[in-house]
Parts: C-alpha cells; sequence; structure tokens
C-alpha cells in the first residue's frame, strides 16, 4: 500500500473522513453551527461508501437513531454542537444504562442557551460530568489538531466497542471550521464479527436478546451500577495527554483542545524568552490524567490551568494535585478568538507566582 | 352445551409466563395479536422489537424476540436506527398514547413521513395507565383523570387526538387502519389488521400503523366488563372503526 497523500482539509471534514474509515455503518445529523460541514459531507460519502445517512427531525431523534444502531452492533455517530447537545442528553444515558457504543461529536459553541457560534469550552462539565441523568460516565476524546480530529474518531469507534459504552469527541468551533493538513489513514484489522456476538439482528437460532437500562428486580440496579463502575474504573487504562516542555519546566500550563495548541504557542514564544514554562494537553477528558498531573506536582512544579470557560477542568486539575499543589486559574470569556498573545500575561503572572 | 372450538395455536414467539398487566387489560390481547402475526408471516426470527415507556415497556417478557428499549416517545427514531443499520428485519415499535401521541408525537410524525418500513402497534386507552391515571392526547372531552379530575375540557384541554387519522394523511405512510378488542368479531378484525401491517413490512410499500382501541379498567375506575362496554359506547363513536389508508388495496382488487 502506497503511503496515502496529504489533504486540506477542515475539522468537521477530518471527523467526518475518519468516522468513514473507521468502518462507520450509518450517521444521523440534524443542522445546527458550526457542524454542519459534517452531515453536509457524510449525506453524500457516506451512501456512496454503502451506508445510511438520516437528517433526523431533532437533535433528539438523532440521538435515538443512534441508539438503536448502536444496538445493533454496528458503528454508528451522530454530531451536533452544544445547545443540541443539551437536546442528546436523554439518549446518551439511556446508551450508557443499556451500554450502547454509539460515537457522538460535538462542535462546540458559546454559551449558556442559544450563546452565539463561535468556540467555547464552556461544555465541558456536561461532557465529563453526565450531562444526562444518572451516574454514568462517557469516554471524552479533546483533538488539539485537525489531524487529531481524524485520528481520536477512529479511536471513537475503537473504545466504543471496547467499552461498549458511548464515547464523545469534543472539538470546538476552532478545530471544525480549521483547515490543516492531514494524512489520512484506514485502520487495519477490523474485526468483522464485532458486535455480533450482543447486537440486535433477530432471534436466529437462539435465545432473544434484549437491551435495555430499565432494572427494577431487587439489587438488579444496583448489580448493573456496580458493572458499570468497574467498566469506568477499568477506561482508567485509556488515559492519553501530550506532554510539552514539562521536564524542566517551573510552570505547567494545563489546557485541552485547541486552547491547549494555542497555549502551545504561547509557550514556545515565551521558552525563547527564557521562561521555563511548560504545558500538559489532556487528550482523554475521561479518563483524566490526574496521575501524570500529581506527579508533576510532586516534583514542585507550579500549575495554572487555561480554559475557553470560566472555571470547568480546572476543578479536575485541582482534585488531581490537592495533596500538594493548587492550580491557578486563567479563563477565556467566549464570544471571541483567543491568540497566543492572550495567554502571555496570565502565564507570565502565575510563573511570578 | 357449549363446545370449544380452537381457532388458532398458541404462537410460538409468545412466552408461557403470568403477565403484569391488570385484569381485563387490552394489553395481553394485543400483544397476542402481534405474536400471532409475526408466527404466522414467519417472521419470528428476523423481527426486532422496540419497546417504549408505561405499561408495556415489559413487552419483551412475553414476546421472544430481539428486543431494545427506547426512551419516553422515542420508540420510531430508535426503530429507524434500528431499521437503517439492520434493514433485512422486521422492526416494530409498540407504543401507548402518552408516548405516541404527546411527548412522542414528533417520531411518530416523521418516522411515518420518512417512510420507513417499520410498523407501529398504537395501544390507545385514552390514559396514562402506568403512571396512575393521568389525562393522555387521546383521553375523551369529559372523561375524568387525575389531572382533568373535572372531567376533560375542550375549551382548557383541547379535543382529543385522532392518531389513526393524522398518520393516514402522510406521504410515507402504505398502511394506517384503527382496530378494537372489545369483542371476538373486532378482535378478529384486529388480527387481520395487524397482520397486514407486518406483510406490508415484508413488502417494503412504507411505514405501516394500527391503533388498537384498548382498555384501561383500573385507571377507567371501571370493571372489566364496563370498560369492554365503553370501548363500545364512548371511544369508537369518536375514534371510528376501520381502514384509513391501504396503498396495495387497489392492486388486490
Amino acid at each position: 500500500m502506497s503511503t496515502p497523500k496529504r489533504i486540506f482539509v477542515k475539522g468537521n471534514e477530518a471527523i467526518s473522513r475518519g468516522a468513514l474509515a473507521a468502518g462507520m455503518k450509518c450517521f444521523f445529523g440534524y443542522p445546527i453551527t458550526p457542524q454542519n460541514d459534517i452531515p453536509e459531507f457524510l449525506s453524500q460519502a457516506l451512501p456512496d461508501a454503502g451506508g445510511q445517512f438520516v437528517q433526523a427531525e431533532s437533535e433528539v431523534a438523532a440521538a435515538n437513531m443512534l441508539l438503536g444502531a448502536a444496538g445493533c452492533g454496528i458503528r454508528a455517530m451522530t454530531s451536533s454542537s452544544s445547545p443540541g447537545m443539551s437536546l442528546k442528553q436523554e439518549a446518551i444515558s439511556y446508551m450508557a444504562g443499556s451500554e450502547l457504543p454509539g460515537v457522538l461529536v460535538n462542535v462546540s459553541r458559546g454559551g449558556p442557551g442559544l450563546g452565539d457560534i463561535g468556540p467555547s469550552q464552556g461544555d465541558y462539565f456536561q461532557s465529563v460530568k453526565g450531562g444526562g441523568h444518572g451516574d454514568y460516565k462517557l469516554l471524552v476524546l479533546a483533538p488539539g489538531t485537525v489531524q487529531e480530529a481524524y485520528d481520536l474518531t477512529i479511536k471513537a469507534f475503537d473504545l466504543a466497542f471496547k467499552y461498549r459504552n458511548p464515547v464523545l469527541v469534543l472539538a470546538d468551533a476552532i478545530i471544525g471550521q480549521m483547515k490543516e493538513p492531514v494524512v489520512p489513514w484506514v485502520p487495519e484489522n477490523l474485526d468483522p464479527d464485532e458486535g455480533q456476538d450482543w447486537g440486535l439482528q433477530g432471534a436466529t437460532n437462539r435465545g432473544p436478546r434484549l437491551l435495555k437500562s430499565l432494572f427494577l428486580d431487587d439489587g438488579a440496579l444496583a448489580g448493573q451500577n456496580q458493572k458499570l463502575q468497574a467498566k469506568y474504573q477499568a477506561m482508567q487504562a485509556e488515559v492519553d495527554q501530550e506532554l510539552f516542555l514539562t521536564e524542566d519546566a517551573e510552570l505547567i500550563v494545563v489546557a485541552f483542545g485547541s486552547i491547549g495548541r494555542i497555549v502551545k504557542s504561547t509557550i514556545r514564544k515565551l521558552r525563547a524568552q527564557g521562561h521555563k514554562v511548560g504545558l500538559v494537553r489532556p487528550i482523554t477528558l475521561f479518563p483524566f490524567p490526574s496521575e501524570v498531573l500529581l506527579n508533576l506536582a510532586k516534583e514542585g512544579k507550579r500549575f495554572l490551568t487555561i480554559e475557553h470557560n470560566m472555571g470547568q477542568m480546572v476543578e479536575d486539575v485541582r482534585l488531581s494535585i490537592r495533596t500538594v499543589a493548587d492550580s491557578a486559574f486563567h479563563g477565556q470569556l467566549p464570544g471571541n478568538l483567543p491568540t497566543p498573545d492572550d495567554f502571555e500575561e496570565p502565564i507570565l503572572k502565575a510563573l511570578e507566582g | 352445551m357449549t363446545q370449544e372450538i380452537r381457532v388458532t395455536n398458541y404462537p410460538e414467539v409468545l412466552t408461557d409466563r403470568a403477565s403484569h398487566y391488570c385484569p381485563g387489560c387490552h394489553h395481553g390481547t394485543a400483544h397476542r395479536l402481534v405474536a400471532e402475526a409475526i408466527t404466522d408471516l414467519g417472521l419470528v426470527d428476523k423481527t426486532i422489537l422496540v419497546g417504549s415507556i408505561g405499561c408495556s415497556v415489559f413487552i419483551y417478557n412475553y414476546l421472544s424476540l430481539d428486543a431494545i428499549e427506547s426512551p419516553h416517545g422515542r420508540a420510531p427514531a430508535v426503530a429507524t436506527g434500528v431499521k437503517r443499520a439492520r434493514p433485512d428485519k422486521i422492526v416494530f415499535t409498540y407504543q401507548g398514547d402518552g408516548d405516541l401521541a404527546s411527548i412522542g408525537m414528533a417520531e411518530i410524525m416523521h418516522c411515518a413521513n420518512r417512510g420507513e418500513n417499520i410498523t407501529t402497534i398504537f395501544v390507545n386507552n385514552t390514559v396514562y395507565g402506568m403512571t396512575g391515571g393521568q389525562m393522555a392526547p387521546t383521553t375523551l372531552v369529559g372523561q375524568k383523570t387525575t389531572t382533568c379530575p373535572g372531567g376533560r375540557c375542550r375549551e382548557n384541554e383541547g379535543m382529543p387526538i385522532r392518531m389513526t387519522e393524522i398518520i393516514a394523511s402522510l406521504g410515507g405512510v402504505a398502511f394506517a387502519e384503527r382496530v378494537a378488542v372489545n369483542n371476538i368479531k373486532n378482535i378478529k378484525k384486529a388480527r387481520k389488521a395487524v397482520t397486514k401491517a407486518f406483510e406490508y413490512q415484508t413488502k417494503e410499500v412504507g411505514f405501516s400503523f394500527v391503533e388498537v382501541l384498548a382498555t384501561c379498567p383500573t385507571n377507567w375506575r371501571m370493571t372489566p366488563l364496563q370498560a369492554n362496554k365503553r370501548i363500545e359506547t364512548e371511544m369508537i363513536p369518536y375514534f371510528p372503526l376501520g381502514n384509513f389508508k391501504d396503498v396495495l388495496a387497489k392492486e388486490e382488487k
């Protein structure tokens, strides 16, 4: 096989192409800015690839279509943006309860409410702390580049089936709308029997299969929740993060997604000026790279968390390092596109201590 | 002396277990009609059931089929996902009136309008059963429920929604019929309609819909016999029985 050529695409298209490369069979969408390129691209590309595209009547319906398709043990996805993700939470909770491996993409925007269509990281809590009702967790992957948007979408499908759990790709308007070179790749050895041993297909020559989240018998719901919690514990094995110039750093900036990459530029500039700053960019937001942060704290480093919101992930950073250190915080308000220069002052201030 | 004549065999897909439904409730009859249709058409091995919320949430206990549960009202969307993932399977939803005509109105309308090759069995007993007898979109004017204790009032709550007529008006619908299961004659007609609805799905001609007028003696505060009678005297006059759409009828003639 020859080396694939680089393509120059928007993050939204990279997500769409990643999903196709991952063998996605069904996609369910509903228009909302800034993710519209995904359903628009897939409405043509997915049927061409032999799959099914449905424009649902609402985000609620799209997420429930995903629930049904995922219940068949096939690779399926829906995408949306912040207000639409709120509407999908009902189905996400049911999918977590029924242990269904759907992939969801949130190209998030400013809120609360209708907010705006610019970038924001205001959906962090909703993404990693639940969002829907009940005691559940999603695997949450946060791309920081368009290439990562491609790569992590493929990974999302693998993880969804590995754990039989919904997986969320949390991008934002910057990642979704930005064009960058991507080297496309296709995962090898996709398991043709994936989902065959539990998915719905008609009870041919066997007993019926039942996918549900209702557990009324004495102790049954407790048992299901214990099983789910054990699964979330096992997901700790999937922790992933980017470490940038952390070894000799006095100050560690923690930032994810597009803000992580912008901060990286700031750090390059400050390093050139001799300032010892480094970056930890969590790629999995759940599971959160707590151990990595704790170990850095034990080395005596100080911390600054930067987010495109008024302080959400910083709570997880503080929980991670609380026994040895605290984290300063700089919040970027939504409604604007931050530049590396915007973060210079807060980083220098935190460096002074 | 009466003679007992077996008119149908126990369908293999119906499980042999006591039901949780109240005495006189028609869910059991409706379940059986579905079971008979699926068995008669030879579809047992390829049918996927999409359950909903309400008393019938446990339908998977009584039908031995691959099944998935859906959030309240969303069964037609879940079924759409199932059918798109497995177009070669027979997919049906089983929904009550609160589920289908209230919270799930958008999902049923669009699923039907898209012409998904799905069958919906809509059990209309004019009340929310499982939650304790609250007003439904199909509650008749004057009917007392726990949330319209003075009786449903047209000025305040509007008129009961006639779903089959609405569904029949949509382009993607192949078959829409309203039946009742309050007497043998009506049950026989209901059986034919349910079978036809599933048969049409095998022919991939579009969405098929059967509304079953049913009792809820517990929440109607009636005996089973009184409840059966109410279907005849109060429900059928407002919800007329019959076929409202049949895209293959002309061809058959």
